[in-house]
Protein backbone atom coordinates (compact mmCIF):
# COMPACT_ATOMS: atom_id res chain seq x y z
CA UNK A 1 0.00 0.00 0.00
CA UNK A 2 1.84 3.11 -1.05
CA UNK A 3 -1.21 5.50 -1.52
CA UNK A 4 -0.01 8.89 -0.97
CA UNK A 5 -3.81 9.84 -0.38
CA UNK A 6 -6.23 8.34 2.69
CA UNK A 7 -8.74 5.84 1.54
CA UNK A 8 -11.56 8.70 2.15
CA UNK A 9 -11.64 12.08 3.27
CA UNK A 10 -14.31 14.13 4.65
CA UNK A 11 -14.39 17.73 5.25
CA UNK A 12 -16.97 19.51 6.66
CA UNK A 13 -20.16 17.79 4.87
CA UNK A 14 -23.58 18.75 6.02
CA UNK A 15 -26.86 16.84 4.34
CA UNK A 16 -30.07 18.44 4.86
CA UNK A 17 -33.44 16.74 3.96
CA UNK A 18 -36.35 19.25 3.00
CA UNK A 19 -34.15 22.14 4.54
CA UNK A 20 -33.49 20.20 7.75
CA UNK A 21 -29.85 18.78 8.66
CA UNK A 22 -29.72 15.52 9.44
CA UNK A 23 -25.70 15.48 9.17
CA UNK A 24 -23.20 18.56 9.62
CA UNK A 25 -20.17 19.61 10.17
CA UNK A 26 -18.54 15.87 9.68
CA UNK A 27 -14.66 15.83 9.24
CA UNK A 28 -12.75 12.75 8.98
CA UNK A 29 -9.66 11.05 7.64
CA UNK A 30 -9.77 7.23 7.14
CA UNK A 31 -7.11 5.08 7.42
CA UNK A 32 -6.31 2.46 5.02
CA UNK A 33 -7.01 -1.58 6.45
CA UNK A 34 -9.04 -0.50 9.01
CA UNK A 35 -12.05 -2.08 10.05
CA UNK A 36 -14.71 0.44 11.23
CA UNK A 37 -17.48 0.58 12.68
CA UNK A 38 -20.83 3.23 12.47
CA UNK A 39 -22.57 3.66 15.01
CA UNK A 40 -25.38 5.23 16.86
CA UNK A 41 -29.14 5.84 17.77
CA UNK A 42 -31.62 5.77 15.12
CA UNK A 43 -32.04 8.95 12.98
CA UNK A 44 -28.35 9.72 13.75
CA UNK A 45 -27.88 9.92 10.23
CA UNK A 46 -25.39 6.65 9.79
CA UNK A 47 -26.96 5.83 6.47
CA UNK A 48 -27.37 8.92 5.24
CA UNK A 49 -23.43 9.57 6.17
CA UNK A 50 -22.51 6.36 3.51
CA UNK A 51 -24.70 7.79 0.67
CA UNK A 52 -23.85 11.02 0.77
CA UNK A 53 -19.95 9.71 0.69
CA UNK A 54 -21.60 7.96 -2.85
CA UNK A 55 -22.78 11.11 -4.03
CA UNK A 56 -26.52 9.18 -3.88
CA UNK A 57 -27.41 12.07 -2.05
CA UNK A 58 -26.81 16.02 -2.78
CA UNK A 59 -24.43 17.62 -0.11
CA UNK A 60 -25.68 20.83 1.52
CA UNK A 61 -21.85 21.82 1.89
CA UNK A 62 -18.07 20.30 2.49
CA UNK A 63 -16.46 17.87 0.14
CA UNK A 64 -15.67 14.03 0.26
CA UNK A 65 -12.70 12.66 -1.34
CA UNK A 66 -11.47 9.04 -2.40
CA UNK A 67 -8.24 8.42 -2.97
CA UNK A 68 -7.59 12.27 -3.45
CA UNK A 69 -10.08 12.19 -6.23
CA UNK A 70 -13.74 12.75 -6.40
CA UNK A 71 -15.95 9.56 -5.80
CA UNK A 72 -17.14 9.82 -9.30
CA UNK A 73 -13.33 9.07 -10.78
CA UNK A 74 -13.07 6.40 -7.71
CA UNK A 75 -16.09 4.87 -8.03
CA UNK A 76 -13.99 1.29 -9.42
CA UNK A 77 -12.57 1.16 -6.29
CA UNK A 78 -15.29 1.91 -3.91
CA UNK A 79 -17.86 -1.40 -2.95
CA UNK A 80 -21.05 -0.92 -1.73
CA UNK A 81 -23.50 -3.33 0.11
CA UNK A 82 -26.92 -1.54 0.92
CA UNK A 83 -29.73 -2.90 3.42
CA UNK A 84 -30.58 -6.07 2.66
CA UNK A 85 -34.43 -4.05 2.68
CA UNK A 86 -33.45 -1.66 0.18
CA UNK A 87 -33.67 -4.00 -3.28
CA UNK A 88 -37.17 -6.13 -4.37
CA UNK A 89 -36.26 -9.54 -3.72
CA UNK A 90 -38.76 -11.25 -6.24
CA UNK A 91 -36.49 -9.53 -9.26
CA UNK A 92 -36.34 -12.27 -11.94
CA UNK A 93 -32.81 -12.77 -11.35
CA UNK A 94 -30.61 -15.36 -9.46
CA UNK A 95 -27.67 -15.59 -6.67
CA UNK A 96 -25.37 -15.87 -9.59
CA UNK A 97 -26.72 -12.33 -11.57
CA UNK A 98 -26.50 -10.82 -8.70
CA UNK A 99 -23.02 -11.57 -8.04
CA UNK A 100 -22.23 -10.97 -11.06
CA UNK A 101 -23.27 -7.17 -10.98
CA UNK A 102 -20.10 -7.01 -8.64
CA UNK A 103 -18.17 -6.69 -11.63
CA UNK A 104 -20.30 -4.29 -13.73
CA UNK A 105 -18.24 -1.77 -13.19
CA UNK A 106 -15.05 -3.20 -14.87
CA UNK A 107 -16.90 -4.11 -17.56
CA UNK A 108 -17.63 -1.22 -19.21
CA UNK A 109 -20.26 -0.49 -22.03
CA UNK A 110 -21.73 -3.22 -24.14
CA UNK A 111 -19.97 -5.84 -22.69
CA UNK A 112 -21.03 -9.23 -20.77
CA UNK A 113 -19.54 -11.00 -18.12
CA UNK A 114 -16.79 -13.21 -19.42
CA UNK A 115 -15.70 -16.46 -18.06
CA UNK A 116 -13.03 -14.93 -15.91
CA UNK A 117 -15.83 -12.41 -14.53
CA UNK A 118 -18.37 -16.21 -13.61
CA UNK A 119 -14.87 -17.74 -12.14
CA UNK A 120 -14.61 -14.54 -10.00
CA UNK A 121 -18.36 -14.37 -8.81
CA UNK A 122 -18.40 -18.40 -8.05
CA UNK A 123 -15.01 -17.88 -6.03
CA UNK A 124 -17.02 -14.95 -4.22
CA UNK A 125 -19.92 -17.45 -3.60
CA UNK A 126 -17.37 -20.07 -2.08
CA UNK A 127 -15.97 -17.73 0.02
CA UNK A 128 -19.52 -16.93 1.75
CA UNK A 129 -20.68 -20.67 1.63
CA UNK A 130 -23.10 -20.18 -1.42
CA UNK A 131 -21.92 -21.76 -3.94
CA UNK A 132 -24.51 -24.62 -4.15
CA UNK A 133 -27.17 -21.87 -4.16
CA UNK A 134 -25.58 -20.13 -7.10
CA UNK A 135 -28.68 -21.10 -9.84
CA UNK A 136 -31.31 -20.26 -7.06
CA UNK A 137 -33.60 -17.64 -7.74
CA UNK A 138 -32.65 -14.69 -4.67
CA UNK A 139 -36.52 -14.76 -3.52
CA UNK A 140 -36.26 -18.38 -2.31
CA UNK A 141 -33.30 -17.97 0.31
CA UNK A 142 -33.44 -17.08 3.69
CA UNK A 143 -32.75 -13.37 5.10
CA UNK A 144 -28.82 -14.42 6.03
CA UNK A 145 -28.55 -16.16 2.57
CA UNK A 146 -29.62 -12.89 0.91
CA UNK A 147 -27.32 -10.79 3.05
CA UNK A 148 -24.40 -13.16 2.03
CA UNK A 149 -25.65 -12.59 -1.63
CA UNK A 150 -24.64 -8.76 -1.13
CA UNK A 151 -21.36 -9.67 0.59
CA UNK A 152 -20.24 -12.15 -2.02
CA UNK A 153 -21.19 -9.33 -4.59
CA UNK A 154 -19.38 -6.69 -3.06
CA UNK A 155 -16.08 -9.04 -3.00
CA UNK A 156 -16.71 -9.40 -6.74
CA UNK A 157 -16.52 -6.00 -7.07
CA UNK A 158 -12.80 -6.39 -5.81
CA UNK A 159 -13.07 -2.64 -4.47
CA UNK A 160 -10.52 -1.36 -2.49
CA UNK A 161 -13.07 0.57 0.52
CA UNK A 162 -16.22 -0.94 1.53
CA UNK A 163 -19.76 0.68 2.80
CA UNK A 164 -21.71 -1.45 4.61
CA UNK A 165 -25.70 -0.64 5.69
CA UNK A 166 -26.28 -3.13 8.62
CA UNK A 167 -24.98 -6.10 7.08
CA UNK A 168 -25.84 -7.48 10.41
CA UNK A 169 -29.59 -6.98 10.42
CA UNK A 170 -32.09 -9.71 10.96
CA UNK A 171 -28.83 -12.59 10.13
CA UNK A 172 -28.22 -15.41 12.26
CA UNK A 173 -25.61 -16.10 14.26
CA UNK A 174 -24.12 -18.27 11.77
CA UNK A 175 -24.31 -15.72 9.18
CA UNK A 176 -23.17 -13.15 11.54
CA UNK A 177 -19.73 -15.21 11.99
CA UNK A 178 -19.11 -16.13 8.51
CA UNK A 179 -19.72 -12.14 7.51
CA UNK A 180 -17.44 -10.78 10.45
CA UNK A 181 -14.99 -13.29 8.95
CA UNK A 182 -14.88 -12.23 5.20
CA UNK A 183 -14.77 -8.68 6.95
CA UNK A 184 -11.39 -9.24 8.91
CA UNK A 185 -9.92 -11.30 5.84
CA UNK A 186 -10.81 -8.22 3.65
CA UNK A 187 -9.26 -5.55 6.31
CA UNK A 188 -5.87 -7.83 6.91
CA UNK A 189 -5.59 -7.27 2.78
CA UNK A 190 -5.30 -4.02 3.52
CA UNK A 191 -8.78 -2.95 2.48
CA UNK A 192 -10.86 -0.42 4.74
CA UNK A 193 -14.41 -1.43 5.38
CA UNK A 194 -16.78 1.34 6.84
CA UNK A 195 -19.84 -0.98 8.49
CA UNK A 196 -23.34 0.75 10.04
CA UNK A 197 -23.81 -1.43 13.11
CA UNK A 198 -26.59 -1.84 15.61
CA UNK A 199 -25.62 -4.01 18.24
CA UNK A 200 -23.42 -2.06 20.89
CA UNK A 201 -21.87 -5.24 22.71
CA UNK A 202 -20.78 -7.13 19.38
CA UNK A 203 -19.34 -3.73 17.73
CA UNK A 204 -16.74 -3.65 20.40
CA UNK A 205 -15.81 -7.07 19.53
CA UNK A 206 -15.77 -6.51 15.76
CA UNK A 207 -14.18 -3.35 15.05
CA UNK A 208 -11.10 -1.53 14.68
CA UNK A 209 -11.78 1.85 14.90
CA UNK A 210 -15.51 3.07 16.03
CA UNK A 211 -17.24 6.21 14.43
CA UNK A 212 -20.10 7.32 17.36
CA UNK A 213 -22.64 9.82 15.23
CA UNK A 214 -25.26 11.77 16.38
CA UNK A 215 -26.43 14.17 13.60
CA UNK A 216 -22.43 14.83 13.88
CA UNK A 217 -19.40 12.87 14.90
CA UNK A 218 -19.40 12.29 19.14
CA UNK A 219 -15.95 10.86 18.77
CA UNK A 220 -14.02 8.48 15.90
CA UNK A 221 -10.95 6.75 17.74
CA UNK A 222 -9.85 3.04 18.51
CA UNK A 223 -12.34 1.20 19.92
CA UNK A 224 -10.77 0.62 23.25
CA UNK A 225 -10.57 4.42 23.46
CA UNK A 226 -13.98 5.29 22.37
CA UNK A 227 -16.07 2.94 23.64
CA UNK A 228 -16.73 4.74 27.20
CA UNK A 229 -19.87 5.09 29.07
CA UNK A 230 -19.42 8.84 28.77
CA UNK A 231 -19.15 9.07 25.27
CA UNK A 232 -21.75 6.41 24.40
CA UNK A 233 -24.20 8.45 27.13
CA UNK A 234 -23.18 11.60 24.92
CA UNK A 235 -24.14 9.80 21.25
CA UNK A 236 -26.91 7.82 22.70
CA UNK A 237 -28.82 10.81 25.05
CA UNK A 238 -30.79 9.67 27.81
CA UNK A 239 -32.55 6.69 26.05
CA UNK A 240 -32.71 4.48 28.87
CA UNK A 241 -32.84 0.67 26.94
CA UNK A 242 -29.57 1.53 25.35
CA UNK A 243 -27.96 2.69 27.73
CA UNK A 244 -28.37 -0.32 29.91
CA UNK A 245 -27.40 -2.19 26.90
CA UNK A 246 -23.45 -0.18 27.56
CA UNK A 247 -23.92 -1.19 30.74
CA UNK A 248 -24.21 -4.17 29.89
CA UNK A 249 -21.68 -4.25 27.60
CA UNK A 250 -19.13 -2.54 29.60
CA UNK A 251 -19.86 -4.89 32.71
CA UNK A 252 -17.35 -6.78 31.69
CA UNK A 253 -14.67 -3.65 32.35
CA UNK A 254 -16.23 -3.30 35.42
CA UNK A 255 -17.22 -0.20 34.58
CA UNK A 256 -20.42 1.36 36.54
CA UNK A 257 -23.71 3.32 35.33
CA UNK B 1 -80.25 -15.40 -25.85
CA UNK B 2 -78.57 -16.32 -29.06
CA UNK B 3 -78.48 -12.88 -30.30
CA UNK B 4 -76.12 -11.75 -27.39
CA UNK B 5 -72.85 -13.82 -28.96
CA UNK B 6 -72.70 -14.17 -32.27
CA UNK B 7 -72.74 -17.44 -34.24
CA UNK B 8 -69.13 -19.24 -34.08
CA UNK B 9 -68.52 -19.79 -37.76
CA UNK B 10 -65.49 -22.21 -37.74
CA UNK B 11 -64.31 -21.36 -41.25
CA UNK B 12 -64.85 -17.30 -41.39
CA UNK B 13 -63.25 -16.65 -37.58
CA UNK B 14 -60.47 -19.83 -37.63
CA UNK B 15 -59.60 -19.99 -41.08
CA UNK B 16 -60.42 -17.31 -43.28
CA UNK B 17 -58.62 -14.51 -41.86
CA UNK B 18 -55.21 -16.57 -42.42
CA UNK B 19 -56.25 -17.53 -46.28
CA UNK B 20 -58.45 -15.54 -48.54
CA UNK B 21 -58.23 -12.29 -46.11
CA UNK B 22 -54.33 -12.88 -45.58
CA UNK B 23 -53.80 -9.64 -47.14
CA UNK B 24 -55.76 -7.86 -44.32
CA UNK B 25 -55.83 -9.39 -41.01
CA UNK B 26 -52.54 -10.90 -41.67
CA UNK B 27 -50.70 -7.00 -41.47
CA UNK B 28 -53.29 -6.55 -38.51
CA UNK B 29 -52.41 -9.30 -36.61
CA UNK B 30 -48.73 -8.54 -37.09
CA UNK B 31 -48.73 -4.96 -36.30
CA UNK B 32 -51.05 -6.20 -32.88
CA UNK B 33 -47.49 -8.10 -32.75
CA UNK B 34 -45.31 -5.36 -33.08
CA UNK B 35 -47.15 -3.32 -30.84
CA UNK B 36 -47.56 -5.47 -28.27
CA UNK B 37 -43.91 -6.93 -28.32
CA UNK B 38 -42.35 -3.02 -28.22
CA UNK B 39 -44.94 -1.93 -25.58
CA UNK B 40 -44.11 -5.70 -23.57
CA UNK B 41 -40.12 -4.96 -23.54
CA UNK B 42 -40.51 -1.63 -22.06
CA UNK B 43 -43.00 -3.18 -19.93
CA UNK B 44 -40.85 -5.05 -17.84
CA UNK B 45 -38.85 -2.61 -16.80
CA UNK B 46 -41.52 0.08 -15.78
CA UNK B 47 -43.09 -3.28 -13.71
CA UNK B 48 -39.48 -4.08 -12.07
CA UNK B 49 -39.16 0.05 -11.48
CA UNK B 50 -43.30 -0.64 -9.93
CA UNK B 51 -43.46 2.60 -12.04
CA UNK B 52 -46.30 0.19 -14.44
CA UNK B 53 -48.28 3.91 -13.77
CA UNK B 54 -46.29 5.61 -15.64
CA UNK B 55 -47.31 3.73 -18.46
CA UNK B 56 -50.60 5.39 -18.14
CA UNK B 57 -49.08 8.85 -17.39
CA UNK B 58 -46.66 8.90 -20.77
CA UNK B 59 -49.66 7.39 -23.05
CA UNK B 60 -52.03 10.08 -22.06
CA UNK B 61 -49.81 13.28 -21.81
CA UNK B 62 -48.55 12.35 -25.31
CA UNK B 63 -51.68 13.49 -26.91
CA UNK B 64 -50.73 17.35 -26.07
CA UNK B 65 -47.77 16.69 -27.37
CA UNK B 66 -49.08 15.48 -30.65
CA UNK B 67 -51.56 18.84 -31.22
CA UNK B 68 -48.79 20.87 -30.48
CA UNK B 69 -46.53 19.16 -33.11
CA UNK B 70 -49.66 19.19 -35.49
CA UNK B 71 -49.98 23.10 -34.82
CA UNK B 72 -46.45 24.12 -35.13
CA UNK B 73 -45.06 21.80 -38.07
CA UNK B 74 -49.01 21.08 -39.71
CA UNK B 75 -47.97 18.33 -40.75
CA UNK B 76 -48.53 14.52 -39.18
CA UNK B 77 -45.44 12.98 -40.44
CA UNK B 78 -43.49 10.56 -38.02
CA UNK B 79 -40.73 13.45 -37.16
CA UNK B 80 -42.70 15.74 -35.71
CA UNK B 81 -45.16 13.36 -34.01
CA UNK B 82 -42.16 11.36 -32.69
CA UNK B 83 -40.49 14.85 -31.72
CA UNK B 84 -44.02 16.04 -30.19
CA UNK B 85 -44.55 12.98 -28.18
CA UNK B 86 -40.82 12.64 -27.20
CA UNK B 87 -40.52 16.75 -25.65
CA UNK B 88 -44.25 15.40 -24.10
CA UNK B 89 -42.96 12.40 -22.33
CA UNK B 90 -39.66 14.54 -21.07
CA UNK B 91 -42.25 17.00 -19.64
CA UNK B 92 -44.14 14.75 -18.27
CA UNK B 93 -41.45 13.00 -16.29
CA UNK B 94 -39.92 15.85 -15.15
CA UNK B 95 -42.70 17.09 -14.00
CA UNK B 96 -43.68 14.49 -12.31
CA UNK B 97 -40.12 13.96 -9.95
CA UNK B 98 -40.54 17.71 -9.80
CA UNK B 99 -43.80 17.69 -7.84
CA UNK B 100 -42.69 14.46 -6.35
CA UNK B 101 -39.21 16.04 -5.03
CA UNK B 102 -40.42 19.87 -4.12
CA UNK B 103 -43.39 19.04 -2.51
CA UNK B 104 -44.61 16.47 0.08
CA UNK B 105 -46.91 15.03 -2.51
CA UNK B 106 -46.33 11.07 -2.84
CA UNK B 107 -45.26 9.70 -6.45
CA UNK B 108 -48.60 8.29 -6.98
CA UNK B 109 -50.29 11.26 -6.70
CA UNK B 110 -47.83 13.40 -8.44
CA UNK B 111 -48.14 10.89 -11.16
CA UNK B 112 -52.10 10.75 -11.39
CA UNK B 113 -51.57 14.94 -11.10
CA UNK B 114 -49.38 15.71 -13.90
CA UNK B 115 -50.80 13.12 -16.68
CA UNK B 116 -54.36 14.00 -16.32
CA UNK B 117 -53.89 17.40 -16.29
CA UNK B 118 -51.93 17.32 -19.31
CA UNK B 119 -54.64 14.52 -21.21
CA UNK B 120 -57.21 17.47 -20.07
CA UNK B 121 -54.74 20.16 -21.74
CA UNK B 122 -54.96 17.86 -25.18
CA UNK B 123 -58.72 17.29 -25.01
CA UNK B 124 -59.10 21.33 -24.82
CA UNK B 125 -56.23 21.74 -27.74
CA UNK B 126 -58.17 19.21 -29.88
CA UNK B 127 -61.35 20.94 -29.53
CA UNK B 128 -60.15 24.20 -29.61
CA UNK B 129 -58.13 23.69 -33.19
CA UNK B 130 -60.87 21.38 -34.00
CA UNK B 131 -60.62 23.17 -37.37
CA UNK B 132 -56.81 22.51 -37.97
CA UNK B 133 -56.04 19.03 -36.16
CA UNK B 134 -58.25 15.85 -37.52
CA UNK B 135 -57.74 13.72 -34.47
CA UNK B 136 -61.39 12.33 -33.01
CA UNK B 137 -61.63 11.19 -29.34
CA UNK B 138 -62.56 7.81 -30.12
CA UNK B 139 -59.56 7.15 -31.78
CA UNK B 140 -57.13 8.78 -29.20
CA UNK B 141 -58.74 6.59 -26.60
CA UNK B 142 -59.04 2.93 -28.35
CA UNK B 143 -56.93 3.44 -31.80
CA UNK B 144 -57.95 1.60 -35.01
CA UNK B 145 -56.08 -1.04 -35.56
CA UNK B 146 -58.33 -2.48 -38.65
CA UNK B 147 -57.05 0.70 -40.57
CA UNK B 148 -53.10 -0.54 -40.83
CA UNK B 149 -53.43 -2.49 -43.67
CA UNK B 150 -55.39 0.64 -45.85
CA UNK B 151 -52.47 2.35 -45.33
CA UNK B 152 -49.90 3.36 -48.07
CA UNK B 153 -47.16 0.17 -48.29
CA UNK B 154 -43.71 0.38 -48.51
CA UNK B 155 -41.64 -0.87 -51.20
CA UNK B 156 -38.02 -1.32 -50.95
CA UNK B 157 -36.44 -2.49 -54.56
CA UNK B 158 -39.78 -4.44 -54.66
CA UNK B 159 -39.80 -5.74 -51.86
CA UNK B 160 -43.00 -4.84 -50.31
CA UNK B 161 -41.97 -4.56 -46.57
CA UNK B 162 -46.02 -3.64 -45.52
CA UNK B 163 -47.89 -0.75 -44.74
CA UNK B 164 -46.60 2.56 -43.04
CA UNK B 165 -47.93 1.97 -39.30
CA UNK B 166 -46.74 -1.10 -39.08
CA UNK B 167 -43.26 -1.02 -40.53
CA UNK B 168 -42.29 2.19 -37.69
CA UNK B 169 -43.83 0.11 -35.23
CA UNK B 170 -41.43 -2.84 -36.51
CA UNK B 171 -38.33 -0.80 -36.53
CA UNK B 172 -39.27 0.49 -33.15
CA UNK B 173 -39.78 -2.82 -32.34
CA UNK B 174 -36.12 -3.56 -33.38
CA UNK B 175 -34.69 -0.74 -31.69
CA UNK B 176 -36.23 -1.44 -28.44
CA UNK B 177 -34.86 -5.47 -28.30
CA UNK B 178 -31.08 -3.84 -29.38
CA UNK B 179 -31.28 -1.36 -26.81
CA UNK B 180 -32.14 -3.76 -24.34
CA UNK B 181 -29.39 -6.25 -25.81
CA UNK B 182 -26.78 -3.25 -25.60
CA UNK B 183 -27.50 -1.59 -22.38
CA UNK B 184 -28.62 -5.55 -20.72
CA UNK B 185 -26.63 -5.31 -17.85
CA UNK B 186 -26.95 -0.99 -17.32
CA UNK B 187 -31.01 -1.88 -17.22
CA UNK B 188 -30.80 -4.35 -14.74
CA UNK B 189 -28.67 -3.06 -12.14
CA UNK B 190 -30.25 0.19 -12.35
CA UNK B 191 -33.52 -1.15 -11.83
CA UNK B 192 -32.70 -3.60 -9.08
CA UNK B 193 -30.40 -1.82 -6.66
CA UNK B 194 -29.80 2.13 -7.94
CA UNK B 195 -27.57 2.62 -5.30
CA UNK B 196 -25.46 -0.13 -6.48
CA UNK B 197 -25.32 0.93 -10.02
CA UNK B 198 -24.49 4.46 -9.16
CA UNK B 199 -21.69 3.13 -7.10
CA UNK B 200 -20.50 1.33 -10.23
CA UNK B 201 -20.57 4.37 -12.72
CA UNK B 202 -23.97 4.21 -14.16
CA UNK B 203 -26.39 6.61 -13.69
CA UNK B 204 -29.90 5.20 -12.47
CA UNK B 205 -31.22 9.04 -13.38
CA UNK B 206 -29.91 8.66 -17.02
CA UNK B 207 -31.31 4.94 -17.17
CA UNK B 208 -34.51 6.29 -16.14
CA UNK B 209 -34.55 9.03 -18.42
CA UNK B 210 -33.84 6.81 -21.28
CA UNK B 211 -36.33 4.38 -20.41
CA UNK B 212 -39.25 6.90 -20.65
CA UNK B 213 -37.54 7.95 -23.70
CA UNK B 214 -38.40 4.80 -25.20
CA UNK B 215 -41.39 4.62 -23.46
CA UNK B 216 -42.63 7.73 -25.37
CA UNK B 217 -41.06 6.74 -28.91
CA UNK B 218 -43.15 3.35 -28.35
CA UNK B 219 -46.57 4.50 -27.18
CA UNK B 220 -46.42 7.10 -30.30
CA UNK B 221 -46.05 4.51 -32.16
CA UNK B 222 -48.84 2.72 -30.96
CA UNK B 223 -50.78 5.55 -30.73
CA UNK B 224 -52.76 5.67 -34.30
CA UNK B 225 -53.77 1.76 -33.76
CA UNK B 226 -54.25 1.04 -30.27
CA UNK B 227 -55.34 4.55 -28.42
CA UNK B 228 -53.97 5.52 -25.07
CA UNK B 229 -55.80 3.57 -22.85
CA UNK B 230 -55.45 -0.01 -24.64
CA UNK B 231 -51.81 0.50 -24.32
CA UNK B 232 -51.50 0.63 -20.99
CA UNK B 233 -52.42 -2.74 -20.85
CA UNK B 234 -50.06 -3.66 -23.60
CA UNK B 235 -47.05 -2.33 -21.81
CA UNK B 236 -48.34 -4.68 -18.38
CA UNK B 237 -49.56 -7.77 -19.98
CA UNK B 238 -46.67 -8.95 -21.48
CA UNK B 239 -44.50 -8.84 -18.48
CA UNK B 240 -46.81 -9.48 -15.85
CA UNK B 241 -47.80 -12.97 -17.62
CA UNK B 242 -44.12 -14.02 -18.61
CA UNK B 243 -42.97 -13.06 -14.56
CA UNK B 244 -45.28 -15.75 -13.50
CA UNK B 245 -43.65 -18.42 -15.59
CA UNK B 246 -39.95 -17.50 -15.28
CA UNK B 247 -37.36 -15.86 -12.71
CA UNK B 248 -34.98 -14.86 -14.95
CA UNK B 249 -35.26 -10.94 -16.89
CA UNK B 250 -33.76 -12.49 -20.10
CA UNK B 251 -36.24 -15.09 -20.01
CA UNK B 252 -39.18 -12.89 -19.43
CA UNK B 253 -38.31 -10.80 -22.05
CA UNK B 254 -38.53 -13.69 -24.66
CA UNK B 255 -41.56 -14.82 -23.05
CA UNK B 256 -43.22 -11.52 -23.09
CA UNK B 257 -42.18 -11.87 -26.70
CA UNK B 258 -44.34 -15.28 -27.07
CA UNK B 259 -47.47 -13.56 -25.16
CA UNK B 260 -47.27 -10.91 -27.52
CA UNK B 261 -47.71 -12.64 -30.47
CA UNK B 262 -50.32 -15.57 -29.21
CA UNK B 263 -51.99 -12.16 -27.71
CA UNK B 264 -52.21 -10.83 -31.18
CA UNK B 265 -53.51 -13.82 -32.91
CA UNK B 266 -56.33 -14.93 -30.65
CA UNK B 267 -57.23 -10.75 -30.85
CA UNK B 268 -57.25 -10.89 -34.57
CA UNK B 269 -59.76 -14.50 -33.79
CA UNK B 270 -61.99 -12.50 -31.27
CA UNK B 271 -62.38 -9.50 -33.15
CA UNK B 272 -63.60 -11.24 -36.19
CA UNK B 273 -65.75 -13.55 -34.21
CA UNK B 274 -67.14 -10.90 -32.19
CA UNK B 275 -66.86 -8.45 -34.77
CA UNK B 276 -65.76 -5.68 -32.17
CA UNK B 277 -62.46 -3.62 -31.94
CA UNK B 278 -59.45 -5.78 -32.70
CA UNK B 279 -57.40 -3.47 -30.54
CA UNK B 280 -59.58 -3.94 -27.45
CA UNK B 281 -59.66 -7.87 -28.59
CA UNK B 282 -56.27 -8.46 -28.24
CA UNK B 283 -56.19 -6.86 -24.90
CA UNK B 284 -59.27 -9.01 -23.90
CA UNK B 285 -57.05 -12.01 -24.89
CA UNK B 286 -53.62 -11.16 -23.45
CA UNK B 287 -55.87 -10.48 -20.04
CA UNK B 288 -57.56 -14.10 -20.60
CA UNK B 289 -53.99 -15.41 -21.20
CA UNK B 290 -52.57 -13.82 -17.87
CA UNK B 291 -55.44 -15.44 -16.24
CA UNK B 292 -54.68 -19.22 -17.74
CA UNK B 293 -51.27 -18.77 -16.61
CA UNK B 294 -52.10 -17.48 -12.90
CA UNK B 295 -54.01 -20.52 -13.11
CA UNK B 296 -51.61 -23.54 -14.48
CA UNK B 297 -48.05 -21.81 -13.77
CA UNK B 298 -45.92 -24.36 -12.94
CA UNK B 299 -44.18 -22.96 -9.79
CA UNK B 300 -46.57 -20.12 -9.39
CA UNK B 301 -50.25 -21.13 -10.31
CA UNK B 302 -53.09 -21.27 -8.29
CA UNK B 303 -53.48 -25.22 -9.42
CA UNK B 304 -49.54 -25.86 -8.08
CA UNK B 305 -50.28 -23.96 -5.07
CA UNK B 306 -53.64 -25.61 -4.14
CA UNK B 307 -51.83 -29.04 -5.00
CA UNK B 308 -48.51 -28.23 -2.72
CA UNK B 309 -50.80 -27.56 -0.10
CA UNK B 310 -52.71 -30.75 -0.14
CA UNK B 311 -49.74 -32.18 -0.04
CA UNK B 312 -47.69 -30.66 2.99
CA UNK B 313 -46.05 -34.32 3.58
CA UNK B 314 -43.53 -34.23 1.28
CA UNK B 315 -40.74 -32.76 2.15
CA UNK B 316 -38.62 -32.83 -1.08
CA UNK B 317 -40.71 -30.36 -2.92
CA UNK B 318 -40.84 -27.76 -0.40
CA UNK B 319 -37.26 -27.54 1.46
CA UNK B 320 -35.98 -26.46 -1.71
CA UNK B 321 -37.92 -23.66 -1.91
CA UNK B 322 -37.46 -22.90 1.73
CA UNK B 323 -34.84 -24.12 3.06
CA UNK B 324 -33.93 -23.20 7.38
CA UNK B 325 -31.98 -20.62 8.42
CA UNK B 326 -28.58 -21.55 6.93
CA UNK B 327 -26.81 -24.26 5.87
CA UNK B 328 -23.41 -23.21 7.15
CA UNK B 329 -21.27 -26.08 9.00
Amino acid sequence: MSEPYAPLEIHDLTVAYHKKPVLWGVDLVIEPGRLIGIVGPNGAGKSTLIKACMGLLPLQSGWVKFFGESFHKMARRVGYVPQRESVDWDFPVNVMDVVLMGRYGRLGLLRRPSKADRIIARACLEKVHLLPYANRQIANLSGGQQQRVFLARALAQEADIYFMDEPFAGVDAATEAAIIAVLRELRDMGKTLLVVHHDLPTARQYFDDLLLLNMNVVAFGKTAEVFTAELLQKTYGGRLTILSEVAQALGAHGASR
Amino acid sequence: MNAMIPAFDAHAVLVAPWTENLSLFGWIAAMGFAVTGACGLVGNYLMLRRMALMGDAVSHSVLPGLVAAFLVTSSRGTLPMFAGALAAGGFTTIAIESIHKLTRVKQDAAIGITFSTLFAIGVVMTSLYAGQVDLDADCVLYGEIAFVPLEPMINLGGLVLGPVPFVRMAAVLLMVGLLIAAFYKELLVSAFDPGLARSLGTNPTLMHYGLMAALSVVVVSAFESVGAILVVAMLILPGATASLLSTRLSRVHLLSLVHAAISSWLGVTLGVWLDCSIAAAMVVAGALLFALIWIVSPNEGLVARWRRRRTPALPSAMSSNSSPVSELK
